[in-house]
């Protein structure tokens, strides 16, 4: 099918009903939200000892994806790849899509998220979690810029110098995000110098599986094919991302695993501490990694169905991921008396359990509705899709008069 | 003009009243100085860096079977009675056996007050702050409930409200959504008083619970730690905690 074959009012009926039910999905977040507001958490799967749950997964999923996604427009406009520039105005509205969907369950989960005015006001500059609230307004406003030198042909100078703003602005934003773990000291799961560059890692993976979903879903909306050359470019670097990432992820295990005192741990996220040993190489190694990586480095020609399946079990792989991170790091119990066996009415040396409720599901869900939601408004609006040369390997790289 | 007089100046006379006063001093500055100890200080003063206010637990004298102190922090601060995962539990006992030597008994473990304290450090909103007297609250006016200060506690000392709260006590603000923790009973020891758990424990018989300022050193804590081994939880990580234990 060619572009000219799509008819514009079946096309223009199917785009609203996909932004209804978008919103609706973010409506079903906020109803969750409101349940949580007015009865209190007491109505979610959390308690006292897995205080972070599924809505950090989701939020935490996102807010990683939306730095890493900017990857393809830093290729473009930083490193002056033709095939990777025309691509960086969908990718930083991506970026702001995911971040809003992120910060949006992350404050709609707060235990009093009416005092989101209290957040921005008081401020403690020890706090990761306040250096993240710059970070993060500074992105949505840095990408912004990045995105208006990129669509406004007077501005397009400025494209090289905003794109480098942005690659250091996303690379300090994950590694605060990174170190919203590794500055814990009570948990065996977290306190690690690892986790900022693991994260980034991590976001370079997610990211671009995320921004070739997208893409897919953008090129089949509009009836057109995806040029081979660039195809096979951008699954070749998916492949490496997830390669690293799992790697990085091993690894971490791998050093944890020597310590005697981290080994009780180890044992717990990796072994017997079900369901996260199902979930880590069940769903991140093998589903969420190995998997992809047979899909995108097999011989042979590549499909766009392999690539889009790729890409989704990435994401999925990211969520296990996340879940035994976050979930798990809390349910194994606190070393707090080393030697002892212990028991507690506030369940000291015990294995959390945690049950997700719906309230946090939809809340989590509504996120992602949101996500969706800006993507669709802004793509159709500004008209990101991405404008590829002529589909021949002589082709003149563009970006490399930036 | 007589000698003492000179310059119009009665010397006699103002020798006099100087001995005067430095009697009058003499006789009230043990005074002064014991209200300053008793009394700590006034209400409209704030909390003195000068006093490091402390417990002392002493593993040897606590009873497995008592949980006097629990109760009396719930009645206290009017919180749940309930154990439920999403009750909170200011004061928890624990029970433990020693692995190698088979030994059972049981500690109150509560928020430990620490010098550097996680929860402090890590708060975005600085709801989460320490008292120059070394007291680690919650201001439940600027908490947004974001729960970071649990995750990263190492004693799990802090509970989140799950539930709208009802009928809370006028000494104790507390609210869905906030984040709160042991408060050493600051109310009753900015009154003189020292915390219900203490006060309990010493009713039920036990003493195991020795409060007071680390800082004097004539307490009976202060004493304490000095004369018999004690130690904080977790001292590996460095954090200086205000509760101590003996005998573990």
């Amino acid at each position: 099918m060619t572009p000219t074959d799509v008819n514009p009012r079946s096309e223009a009926r199917r785009y609203w009903g996909l932004v209804a039910i978008a919103a609706l999905v973010v409506l079903a977040g906020y109803a969750a939200a409101h349940t949580m507001e007015v009865h209190g958490h007491a109505v979610t799967g959390m308690d006292n000892r897995i205080v972070w749950g599924l809505p950090h997964v989701f939020a935490i999923l996102m807010i990683v994806a939306a730095s890493g996604v900017l990857n393809v427009a830093s290729i473009g406009s930083v490193f002056g790849q033709a095939e990777y520039k025309s691509r960086a105005p969908l990718a930083g509205l991506l970026c702001i899509a995911l971040l809003a969907g992120g910060l949006f369950v992350l404050m709609l989960d707060l235990g009093r998220p009416e005092r989101m005015i209290v957040a921005a006001t008081h401020y403690n500059l020890t706090s990761v979690f306040a250096w993240n609230v710059f970070l993060y307004t500074g992105m949505f406003a840095i990408v912004a810029v990045y995105l208006w030198t990129l669509m406004e042909r007077r501005m397009n100078r400025w494209s090289a110098p905003l794109g480098i703003a942005t690659l250091v602005w996303r690379f300090i934003l994950t590694t605060g995000t990174g170190a919203i773990f590794a500055f814990l000291v009570a948990r065996p799961a977290y306190g690690s110098a690892l986790l900022p560059p693991l994260f980034i890692v991590l976001s370079f993976a997610w990211g671009l599986a995320v921004f070739l979903v997208a893409q897919a879903a953008a090129y089949a909306w509009h009836g057109r094919e995806l040029p081979e050359a660039i195809h096979a470019r951008m699954r070749r670097l998916l492949g490496v991302f997830v390669a690293a990432a799992l790697y990085f992820s091993l690894v971490q295990h791998f050093v944890h695993a020597y310590f005697a005192q981290q080994q009780a741990y180890e044992r717990f996220i990796l072994v017997d501490g079900s369901p996260y040993p199902l979930l880590y190489w069940g769903g991140f190694v093998a589903a969420g990694s190995a998997a992809p990586l047979v899909l995108l480095w097999r011989r042979g020609p590549a499909t766009t169905g392999s690539t889009l399946a790729a890409a989704l079990l990435v994401l999925l792989g990211a969520f296990a991921w996340l879940y035994v991170f976050i979930i798990g790091g809390q349910a194994f119990p606190q070393p707090i008396f080393p030697g002892y066996e212990v028991r507690s009415s506030f369940g000291d040396g015990a294995i959390a359990r945690y049950v997700p409720r719906w309230p946090e599901l939809l809340l989590g869900v509504g996120g992602v509705g949101l996500a969706l939601l800006i993507t669709l408004v802004g793509a159709r609006a500004f008209a990101f899709l991405p404008e590829d040369p002529a589909a021949s390997p002589a082709a003149p790289a563009r970006g490399s008069a930036d | 003009m007589s000698a003492d007089r000179q310059g119009g100046v009665n010397a006699a006379r103002r020798q006099f009243v100087g001995w005067g006063v430095a009697m009058a001093g003499a006789t009230l500055a043990p005074g002064v100085m014991l209200f300053d100890l008793a009394h700590g200080r006034a209400p409209e003063a704030p909390a003195s860096a000068s006093v490091r206010w402390g417990m002392l637990v002493d593993a040897t004298r606590c009873a497995p079977d008592c949980n006097a102190c629990v109760v009396a922090c719930a009645k206290e601060h009017g919180l749940p009675d309930g154990t439920r995962a999403t009750d909170a539990q200011w004061i928890r006992k624990v029970e433990l056996k020693d692995l190698r030597r088979g030994r059972t008994l049981a500690v109150p473990v509560m928020c430990q007050h620490c010098e550097q304290a996680p929860c402090v450090d890590v708060c975005p909103t600085g709801a989460s702050f320490k008292r120059a007297d070394g007291i680690v609250l919650v201001d439940r006016h600027t908490c947004i409930g974001c729960r970071y200060c649990m995750m990263a506690c190492p004693y799990q000392a802090r509970s989140f409200v799950h539930e709208p709260v009802v009928d809370p006590k006028p000494d104790v603000p507390r609210g869905k959504g906030c984040v709160e923790s042991c408060t050493l009973c600051v109310h009753r020891i900015d009154r003189d008083q020292a915390p219900a758990c203490v006060e309990a424990c010493a009713a039920a018989g036990h003493r195991a619970l020795v409060f007071g300022d680390l800082n004097d050193p004539g307490s009976e804590i202060a004493k304490r730690v000095a004369g018999y081994a004690s130690a904080p939880l977790r001292p590996e990580l460095g954090l200086n905690p205000g509760v101590r234990y003996h005998g573990l």
